[in-house]
C-alpha cells in the first residue's frame, strides 16, 4: 500500500506503507542511532513525535520483549528507508511490521531518509502527517500546518503513570541484565529508597537504579512534593519525558519546593531541563533536537569524553543559569548544556541518556554518583 | 602543538611488498601518518622497501629509504637519522614485527628510541595467542578454548581437549600464514606442523572451532586520556571460518539489536585498555553464537589494518591520520573532524547508507591451488561499494570486481562453474550442496543457483551458517530477477525500473537478464526518468553539513553532488588488485591527479579500491566511490557536466580497468584526454600493430593468430616452435604460455576461452635465451618523447616481465643497441602520436633488437623508475596531457637514474601448497620491492633481502642445471667456490665441474634416492639452491626442489642468468656489507655533480 509523508513546509514523499494503516500527525525528527529502533519507538519521550531512522536497514533484528522501555511503542509515526520483511535474531518474537501493525503505528518506508533528514537539518524539525492509501499531497500539507505546535504542549499528562507503584524488575528484565547489562561499578552499601518521578520513564532507568541496588517507587508527574517526601526516600529522581519543558509547570513547582530541602536529586533528559527551570533557568528549542547514540560529551571535571545517547528537543540555556548552579558537562557538537550541579546541594541532572538502551554505556557512573550522593546525605 | 614535546624526529616503518594479506592499504595508512606528523612539524623518517607506494615519494618524508625492511637495514638507519620515535602501527604486521625485533635485539635501548602508538609489551599481548587468552580471561571476556604449542607433540596432546575441527593460528603471522582448519588428526598433523615452521617463533594456537558463528569487527581507537570510540562496526557474510580478508564484510554490522552491539563495544573498550594500546587504533574480532548470543573474542591487531582502512572509507573517519595524531598525543576532541569542520573527531560515526566489500581472488592463475576458504586468507584484492541499502551495495559490488561473465550472479548454469559441466539434477543438486557448505571464491554464485532453483533459506542457512537476514536479501534479488525476465523491457514500468534499479541492478546486468543490449535498457530506463543521484559521505548521516565531496551513487530524490563549473578532469582508477594491476596503477592514478591540480584543473577521482590512497577523500578534489563499468562512469560524467564545462576522461594510468572503457567512453562523446584510444588499440590491435612496426622498418618476432586448432598449428609451422601463445586484451600474460610442440598447442586452443575473431589467440616465436629489455618513455602533443628509463631483466625473455627482477641503468647492454632501443621507443611514441605515457618491451637476440609489445599507458614499472630517477614520471605524463609540454616542464633530456637500483618481484607462493613455484609468461607476483647502491651486486642484494631472500654468506651451494647451461654455470660456481662456498651438484652437475677441475660433492635428486636435494635443503645443509628447469621429465624432481627451497626459506634460482646476479650479490655483501642511503642523498648527489 502508497504511503505519504507530507510536512508543513510544502514537501511531500511518497513511500510505502511499513505499519499500521491509517493516518498520524506529529513533530517530524531524525534519529542517527544505527540500532535500537525498538527502544526508540517505546521510549516516551517520543510521544507526539514521527521518528525517522536516518540508518537505512531497519527491522532486521525484529522485535524482542526485553527490548521495550516501556509497556508500548510511544512514537506518533516512524519513517525508513527499507523494512525489513523477515526478523533474524534468536531473541526475536516477531517482526518489526507485526509490531507496529499490532500497536496502530503508522509508518512509512522506502523514502529518501536522507534527503527528509537534511530538510530538518537546514530548516529544523517541522510538523508533518503520515497518510497510507491514496491521498492528495497538498492536502496532507495542509493538515500537517495544523498540528499543534510542540512549544507550549505539556505532552507529561499523556505518558505518566496514573498510580504510584514500586518497580519490580520481571524474570525476563533479570535475564537481559545477566547477558548483556553493564556490571555497575558498585552497589549500595544499604537499601535505598528511590522515588522517581515519571514524566515519560524509560525502563531502563529503573533497571540501573536496581542494578544499584535501589528501591524504586514511581510517582506520577504531578504527585505533590509533600507526597514524595512522606515517602521517606533517600533520593528522588527526575526522569526523562516528552514535550516542552516549560509547559509541565506543576513539575517545576514541586521540583522547586524538594530542592529547597536535602534529599539528593538526579535528573535525565526532561528532568534536566525541569530541574533548570525550577532552580532559576530557562529552556529553548533546538533547531532540530539531539537525537541518536554518538554525541560526545566532555566532563568538565575530568576532561573525558563520554559518548552518549541522546533524544531532546529543547535545552536549557546557559545565559539564563543562575549562580546556585554550574555547567558540568557540555556537548562537543555545539557547546550545548549536557550536564547541571547545585553549587551547594547535592541535586545535579544530564540531557542525556546514561541508562543508554539504546547506546553506549559510557555515563553509567553517573548512578554511582547518584548511591554516593545519597549514602553522603544519610551519614550527614 | 602536540602534547608531546619530547619528539622531534620519527621513524615511519611501511608494510613491504605487497603480499596477499598485506596490500595497498598500508600505503594508504603510511601516507596518511606522513603527513599527519608532518603537519605538525615533526621530522618524518620513512622506510619502506615498496617503490610502487605514494609514501616513499620523496616529498612524502623528510628522508626516505627505499631499503630492506629487515633488523641490520633499521639500525643503519637509526644509526645514521637517530630518530626520537618509531612509529609501527601503519605498516602492517611487517612494521609491528619488526618493532618487535629491534626491541629484542636491544637496539632500541641503544639507540634511545621510543615507540609510539603501540608499546612493546601491548604489541605482545596482542599477538602472543596465550597472552591474549590469559589477558581477556582476566577482564572477563569470553574467548574460545584453546592452548599454545611449540612442538608438534604439544599440539596433539592440545587438539584431544579442544577437539575438531580445529582452527590452528601460527603466531606473528600475517593473514594468517600457515594457519588452517582441521578436521581431522591427519589434516591436524599436517597443518601443525607447517604452523610451527612458519611461525618465526615456532608456536601456534590449537583453538576451540567456532566454525558458522556470526564473526564480527570493531574498529576502535583510543586516545592519552583513555577516550574510546568506535569508528565502525564490520559484519562478515561469511560466518566464522573464513578469514575476514577473504569474507564479503558489510559496514556497518546489519544484524546485531542495541543490546548485543552496546555488550560489543563495551568488549572493545575493556580489550583494547587491558591489551594496553595507550593511543591508536585497532582492530578486534568477535564471534557470536547464532543460537544463543554467547559471544567470544577472537583476535585483536593493536594497529591500523586492512579493515581500518575499509572503516576509514566506509565511513569518512580517517583512522590512520587521526591515529597518528593520538600518537602524538593528541586528544581525540583536540583533532577536528575534517568532513564536518565543525564537530570534533572525539564521536562515533553513524552511516546513513550501506557498505560492502567483496574479495578478489587469482585462483586462475594458480590451478593447482586449493580454493577453499580457511583461516588463512587467499584473495589478492577487494572491492568495496557503498549503496542505501545491502542489495544495492552488494550488486554494485559485484559488479566492482570486473570478473566478466564469471561475475554475473544471474545467469544459467554452464558458466556457473567450469569445473563440472551439470549431468543430472540430482547429481548437480549433491555439488551445489558441497559448494555451499565448503566456502570457496565462488561460493556466492552457487548460492545464487541455489536460490534460482527456488532452495528455501532455512535449508541455505543451515548449509552456509549466513545469517537469514542476508539470504532474505539474496533471495529478493533472484526474485527481482525473475520479475523483470518475466515482463520484459519493452513493457516495463517506472516502478520496476526504480525498485530494479535502487536495488542495485546495473544496466548492463538488466541487458543481461533481458536479452537487450545494455544501450536498450539505458534508453528505456531515460525515458522512464529512472537516474542516477549521487549523496555524499559526511561520518554523521546528514546530521552536520559536510564540506568533503566524497560521494556514491544511488536511485534516489535528491541529488548532493553540486558539480563546479571549474576546467575539471576525470580520472579513472584501476579497481581492485589483482595480480597484473595493482598498487603500481593506483600510484600513478595518484600522481595524475597531482598532476592535473599543478595544471589548475579540478581533479575527479573514480575507484572502488577501498585500500588505495587514490580512494582518500583528500587525493583528489572530489571522489566517486563508484565501480568503473561503463554505467557509473557515465553518470559522474553526466552530472559533472551540469556545471556546464566540458568533462574530459584520463584512462591511462588504471591499467586495463579504465583503458576498456576508453573508445564506448569516447563514442559516448567523452573527450579523452592524452593518447587517442584508436592509438591504444592499434598497439592491442595484432594486426594493426604489425603493420605498424612493418612500416617503421622495426623488427619483431615472426606471429600469427589463430582461432582454431588448424590455424594455430598453421602459424606455428610459419614462425617456428618455440611459440608464446595468449588471448588478446589481458593483463599480466593471463594465459600466456610457451608452447614447444603441436600438441601442447592444441591442448592450448582447446581450453582456451572466450576466443572470437575480435578476440583471437596470439601466437608469436618465442626468442629462446634473448635478453629482455623494458623501456617507459613519455611524450607530449608536441612531439618530443623523453626516455624515462631502460631496464634490463635480469631473467632472460619468457619469464613475465612482471616477475622478472631488472636493473637501471642496463648493465648488459652496448652503447649501440641502447641507441637502438632509443630510436625505436621515439619512432614508436610519435608514430602512435603518444600523449603520456608508454612502455615497450623488447628483446635482444643473436644481436637484434625485436619489439615485443608497446603498451602507450602507464606500466607496472613506472613507480619504480620515478623512484630511480627522481622524477615523477606519472604526473610529468599528466601535466603533459593537460597541455604543459616536456620543454616547459624542463624535461628535455632523457632520464638518468640516481644510482643503481633493482627492482624484484615477490612472490605468494606460499599460501598455495602444491602450487609451482616455476615462473613463466603468466604473471604470478604480487608485489615488488626495489633495491639501490652504486653497484649491481649491492642493488640486488638488497632488493633480494627485501623481497625476503637473504642471500647466504657462507655454506654450500647446490648446483642442478641442464645440459645446456653447464657451460654458462661453470664460471658461476668457480665464483662461488673462491667466495669459499662449499659446492654440491646433483649427478651430471657434480661430474661437469669436477671435470672441470672444481671441488663437489653429490647429492640424490628428488627421485633418485634419499637423503635428496630436497632433504638436504630441509635439514639446512644447503643454504643456495641453483636449478635451472630439466625439461618434462623431471618436472616432479625440480618441483619438489624449488617447494621444499621456499618453505625452508633458501634461495632457490632458477636462471642462469640469476646465478650470475646471485653470486654478484653475495660478493658484493662480503666485501662492501650492506649499507643504506636516503633517496633525498641519492638526487642531491646527481644534483650536485
Amino acid at each position: 500500500m502508497n504511503a505519504i509523508l507530507a510536512l508543513e513546509d510544502g514537501t511531500w514523499f511518497q513511500g510505502v506503507s511499513a505499519g499500521a494503516p491509517g493516518e498520524t500527525t506529529g513533530e517530524v525528527v531524525f534519529n542517527t542511532s544505527l540500532t535500537g529502533y525498538q527502544e526508540i519507538l517505546t521510549d516516551p519521550s517520543y510521544a507526539g513525535q514521527i521518528v525517522t531512522m536516518t540508518a537505512p536497514q531497519i527491522g532486521n533484528y525484529g522485535v524482542a520483549g526485553a527490548d521495550t522501555e516501556s509497556s508500548k511503542p510511544q512514537v506518533a509515526g516512524f519513517v525508513m528507508r527499507d523494512a525489513s520483511p523477515m526478523a533474524s535474531n534468536w531473541r526475536a518474537t516477531g517482526s518489526l511490521r507485526d509490531y507496529l501493525i499490532r500497536h496502530h503505528i503508522v509508518a512509512i518506508g522506502d523514502i529518501d531518509t536522507r534527503a527528509l533528514t537534511r530538510i530538518l537539518r537546514s530548516s529544523g524539525v517541522m510538523r508533518g502527517v503520515i497518510a497510507t492509501g491514496a491521498f492528495e499531497a497538498a492536502e496532507l500539507v495542509e493538515r500537517a500546518r495544523r498540528v499543534p505546535h510542540m512549544e507550549g504542549s505539556d505532552l507529561v499528562k499523556q505518558v505518566t503513570t496514573a498510580e504510584a507503584y514500586d518497580f519490580e524488575t520481571s524474570l525476563a528484565d533479570a535475564v537481559t541484565d545477566a547477558s548483556f547489562g553493564v556490571t555497575p561499578l558498585r552497589r549500595a552499601t544499604r537499601p535505598l529508597k528511590v522515588a522517581a518521578y515519571d514524566y515519560g520513564i524509560k525502563t531502563n532507568i529503573l533497571r540501573r537504579l536496581v542494578a544499584h541496588g535501589c528501591q524504586v517507587r514511581v510517582f506520577p508527574a504531578s504527585t505533590p512534593a509533600a507526597d514524595v517526601l512522606a515517602w521517606r526516600p533517600d533520593g528522588i529522581f527526575l526522569s526523562n519525558g516528552p514535550g516542552d519543558p516549560a509547559a509541565v509547570t506543576y513539575a517545576i513547582d514541586n521540583i522547586r519546593q524538594l530542592a529547597e530541602g536535602t534529599t539528593p536529586m538526579f535528573g535525565i533528559c526532561l528532568g534536566h531541563q525541569l530541574m533548570g527551570l525550577a532552580l532559576g533557568a530557562r529552556t529553548y528549542k533546538l533547531k532540530f533536537g539531539h537525537r541518536g547514540g554518538n554525541h560526545p560529551v566532555k566532563q568538565l571535571d575530568s576532561g573525558a569524553i563520554e559518548i552518549t545517547s541522546q533524544n531532546h528537543g529543547f535545552a536549557v540555556d546557559p545565559d539564563s543559569l543562575p549562580a546556585s548552579t554550574r555547567v558540568t558537562h557540555l556537548n562537543l557538537y555545539d557547546g550545548t548544556i549536557e550536564g547541571l550541579r547545585h553549587v551547594s546541594k547535592p541535586i545535579f541532572s544530564v540531557q542525556y541518556h546514561p541508562e543508554a538502551s539504546p547506546g553506549p554505556h559510557d555515563a553509567d557512573y553517573l548512578f554511582q554518583e547518584f548511591l554516593d550522593e545519597m549514602e553522603k546525605t544519610q551519614g550527614a | 602543538m602536540p602534547k608531546r614535546t619530547d619528539i622531534k624526529r620519527v621513524l615511519v616503518i611501511g608494510s613491504g611488498p605487497i603480499v596477499i594479506g598485506q596490500a595497498c592499504e598500508f600505503d594508504y595508512s603510511g601516507t596518511q601518518a606522513c603527513k599527519a606528523l608532518r603537519s605538525e612539524g615533526l621530522e618524518v623518517i620513512l622506510v619502506n622497501s615498496n617503490p610502487a607506494t605514494i609514501m616513499t615519494d620523496p616529498e612524502l618524508a623528510d628522508r626516505t629509504y627505499v631499503e630492506p625492511l629487515t633488523p641490520d637495514a633499521l639500525e643503519k638507519i637509526i644509526e645514521r637519522e637517530k630518530p626520537d620515535a618509531i612509529l609501527p602501527t601503519v605498516g602492517g604486521q611487517t612494521a609491528l614485527n619488526l618493532a618487535v625485533q629491534l626491541d629484542e635485539l636491544g637496539i632500541l635501548k641503544k639507540y634511545h628510541v621510543a615507540l609510539i602508538g603501540a608499546s612493546i609489551p601491548a604489541i605482545k599481548v596482542a599477538e602472543d595467542r596465550l597472552l591474549f587468552r590469559d589477558a581477556m580471561k582476566e577482564i572477563g571476556i569470553a574467548v574460545p578454548a584453546s592452548g599454545v604449542a611449540k612442538s608438534l607433540d604439544e599440539a596433539l596432546t592440545m587438539v584431544e581437549q579442544t577437539g575438531y575441527p580445529s582452527i590452528i593460528r601460527p603466531s606473528f603471522t600475517m593473514g594468517g600464514v600457515g594457519g588452517g582448519i582441521a578436521y581431522n588428526l591427519e589434516e591436524f598433523k599436517e597443518i601443525a606442523g607447517r604452523g610451527l615452521e612458519l611461525s618465526p617463533v615456532h608456536e601456534i594456537l590449537v583453538e576451540e572451532s567456532v566454525i558458522g558463528w556470526k564473526e564480527f569487527e570493531l574498529e576502535v581507537m583510543r586516545d592519552a586520556a583513555d577516550n574510546f570510540v568506535v569508528i565502525c562496526s564490520i559484519e562478515n557474510i561469511d560466518p566464522m571460518g573464513v578469514h575476514t580478508g577473504d569474507s564479503i564484510t558489510v559496514a556497518p554490522a546489519l544484524t546485531l539489536t542495541d543490546k548485543e552491539y552496546q555488550r560489543m563495544r563495551d568488549a572493545g573498550r575493556r580489550i583494547i585498555r587491558r591489551v594496553g594500546v595507550e593511543t591508536g587504533g585497532s582492530n578486534i574480532q568477535f564471534a557470536i553464537n547464532p543460537d544463543d548470543g554467547r559471544m567470544v573474542a577472537i583476535e585483536m591487531n593493536p594497529r591500523v589494518s586492512r579493515s581500518s582502512a575499509l572503516a576509514s572509507k566506509a565511513t569518512g573517519f580517517p583512522i590512520a591520520k587521526i591515529a597518528a595524531k593520538l600518537a602524538l598525543g593528541y586528544h581525540l576532541d583536540e583533532i577536528p573532524n575534517d568532513i564536518t569542520r565543525v564537530t570534533p573527531a572525539s564521536f562515533e560515526p553513524t552511516i546513513d547508507y550501506v557498505v560492502v566489500k567483496i574479495p578478489r581472488w587469482n585462483f586462475e592463475k594458480f590451478p593447482q591451488a586449493d580454493r577453499t576458504l580457511t583461516t588463512q586468507m587467499k584473495s589478492v584484492g577487494e572491492a568495496m561499494a557503498i549503496g542505501r541499502t545491502f542489495k544495492e551495495a552488494f550488486l554494485k559490488g559485484i559488479r566492482s570486481l570486473e570478473l566478466g561473465k564469471e561475475g554475473l550472479l544471474f545467469k544459467r548454469p554452464q558458466i556457473d562453474d567450469h569445473d563440472d559441466q551439470v549431468g543430472a539434477s540430482d547429481h548437480e543438486d549433491t555439488e551445489l550442496r558441497r559448494k555451499l557448505v565448503i566456502p570457496t571464491d565462488r561460493r556466492m554464485w552457487a548460492l545464487f543457483r541455489a536460490l534460482d532453483k527456488g532452495w528455501d533459506i532455512d535449508k541455505l542457512h543451515e548449509l552456509t551458517n549466513m545469517d537469514p537476514w542476508f539470504l532474505q536479501q539474496f533471495k529478493e534479488l533472484v526474485e527481482l530477477r525473475k520479475t523483470a525476465e518475466m515482463i520484459g523491457l519493452r513493457d516495463m514500468s517506472f516502478d520496476l525500473m526504480r525498485t530494479l534499479k535502487r536495488a542495485g541492478f546495473g544496466d548492463g546486468e538488466l541487458a543481461d537478464i533481458l536479452g537487450v543490449s545494455e544501450s536498450g535498457v539505458r534508453e528505456k530506463r531515460y525515458e522512464l526518468d529512472v537516474k542516477t543521484v549521487f549523496k555524499r559521505i559526511d561520518t554523521c548521516a546528514a546530521e552536520f553539513e559536510s564540506f568533503t565531496p566524497y560521494m556514491y551513487s544511488t536511485f534516489e530524490r535528491v541529488c548532493e553532488s553540486a558539480p563546479t563549473d571549474k576546467q575539471k578532469v576525470i580520472i579513472l582508477g584501476s579497481g581492485p588488485n589483482r595480480i597484473g594491476q595493482g598498487i603500481e596503477f593506483d600510484y600513478c592514478c595518484c600522481h595524475a591527479v597531482f598532476g592535473f591540480k599543478k595544471e589548475g584543473f579540478e581533479t575527479v577521482m573514480v575507484n572502488c579500491n577501498p585500500e588505495t590512497v587514490s580512494t582518500d577523500y583528500d587525493t583528489a578534489d572530489r571522489l566517486y566511490f563508484e565501480p568503473l563499468t561503463l554505467e557509473d562512469v557515465m553518470a559522474i560524467v553526466e552530472r559533472e557536466r551540469e556545471g556546464n564545462v566540458d568533462v574530459s576522461c584520463v584512462v591511462q594510468f588504471g591499467g586495463q580497468t579504465p583503458l576498456k572503457l576508453a573508445l564506448a567512453l569516447q563514442e559516448a562523446g567523452v573527450t579523452i584526454l592524452g593518447t587517442s584510444p584508436d592509438s591504444i588499440d592499434l598497439a592491442e590491435d595484432r594486426q594493426r600493430f604489425n603493420q605498424l612496426l612493418w612500416d617503421l622498418g622495426i623488427p619483431q618476432p615472426a606471429s600469427g593468430t589463430a582461432i582454431s586448432k588448424a590455424e594455430a598449428r598453421d602459424v606455428a609451422a610459419k614462425v617456428g616452435f618455440p611459440v608464446v601463445v595468449r588471448p588478446s586484451y589481458v593483463l599480466g600474460g593471463r594465459a600466456m604460455a610457451i608452447v614447444y610442440d603441436v600438441a601442447t598447442l592444441d591442448r592450448y586452443m582447446s581450453s582456451a576461452v572466450d576466443v572470437s575473431h575480435d578476440r583471437p589467440i596470439l601466437i608469436d616465436r618465442f626468442l629462446e635465451h634473448a635478453k629482455e629489455v623494458d623501456v617507459d618513455c613519455v611524450a607530449d602533443d608536441t612531439g618530443a618523447v623523453v626516455i624515462g628509463g631502460i631496464m634490463e631483466h635480469i631473467e632472460e625473455a619468457g619469464i613475465h616481465s612482471g616477475d622478472s627482477s631488472c636493473v637501471v641503468p642496463p648493465p648488459g647492454l652496448g652503447d649501440r643497441h641502447l641507441a637502438t632501443i632509443r630510436d625505436y621507443t621515439r619512432r614508436i611514441a610519435k608514430a602512435l602520436k603518444v600523449v603520456g605515457l608508454m612502455n615497450t618491451q623488447y628483446a635482444i637476440k643473436d644481436d637484434t633488437v625485436y619489439v615485443l609489445e608497446v603498451n602507450p599507458r602507464a606500466s607496472r614499472t613506472v613507480p619504480y623508475l620515478s623512484k630511480a630517477n627522481g622524477v615523477p614520471l606519472a604526473q610529468v605524463a599528466a601535466r603533459a596531457m593537460a597541455g604543459k609540454s616536456l620543454a616547459e616542464q624542463g624535461i628535455t633530456d632523457d632520464m638518468v637514474p640516481a644510482g643503481v637500483f633493482v627492482k624484484s618481484p615477490v612472490f605468494p607462493f606460499v599460501r598455495f601448497p602444491g602450487v609451482d613455484t616455476i615462473l613463466g609468461p603468466e604473471m604470478k607476483s604480487t608485489g615488488e620491492v626495489m633495491g639501490g647502491a652504486d653497484s649491481f651486486g649491492m642493488a640486488f642484494a638488497k632488493a633480494m633481502l627485501g623481497a625476503g631472500q637473504r642471500l647466504p654468506e657462507s655454506g654450500a651451494v647446490c648446483i642442478s642445471v641442464n645440459n645446456e647451461d653447464k657451460g654458462e654455470v661453470l664460471p658461476i660456481a668457480r665464483g662461488f667456490a673462491e667466495l669459499g662456498f662449499a659446492l654440491i651438484g646433483t649427478r651430471g652437475t657434480a661430474a661437469y665441474l669436477r671435470a672441470q677441475g672444481l671441488e663437489c660433492s653429490v647429492v640424490f635428486k628428488v627421485n633418485e634416492g634419499r637423503p635428496s636435494l630436497a632433504d638436504e635443503i630441509v635439514n639446512r645443509s644447503i643454504q643456495l639452491v641453483v636449478n635451472t628447469p630439466h625439461g618434462r621429465e623431471s618436472f616432479f624432481d625440480d618441483k619438489a626442489v624449488r617447494r621444499a627451497a621456499m618453505m625452508a626459506g633458501v634461495p632457490c634460482i632458477t636462471t642462469i642468468t640469476g646465478a650470475a646476479a646471485a653470486l654478484e650479490a653475495i660478493r658484493a655483501l662480503k666485501t662492501e656489507g650492506l649499507d643504506v642511503r636516503a633517496l633525498q642523498d641519492y638526487y642531491a648527489a646527481v644534483a650536485s655533480s
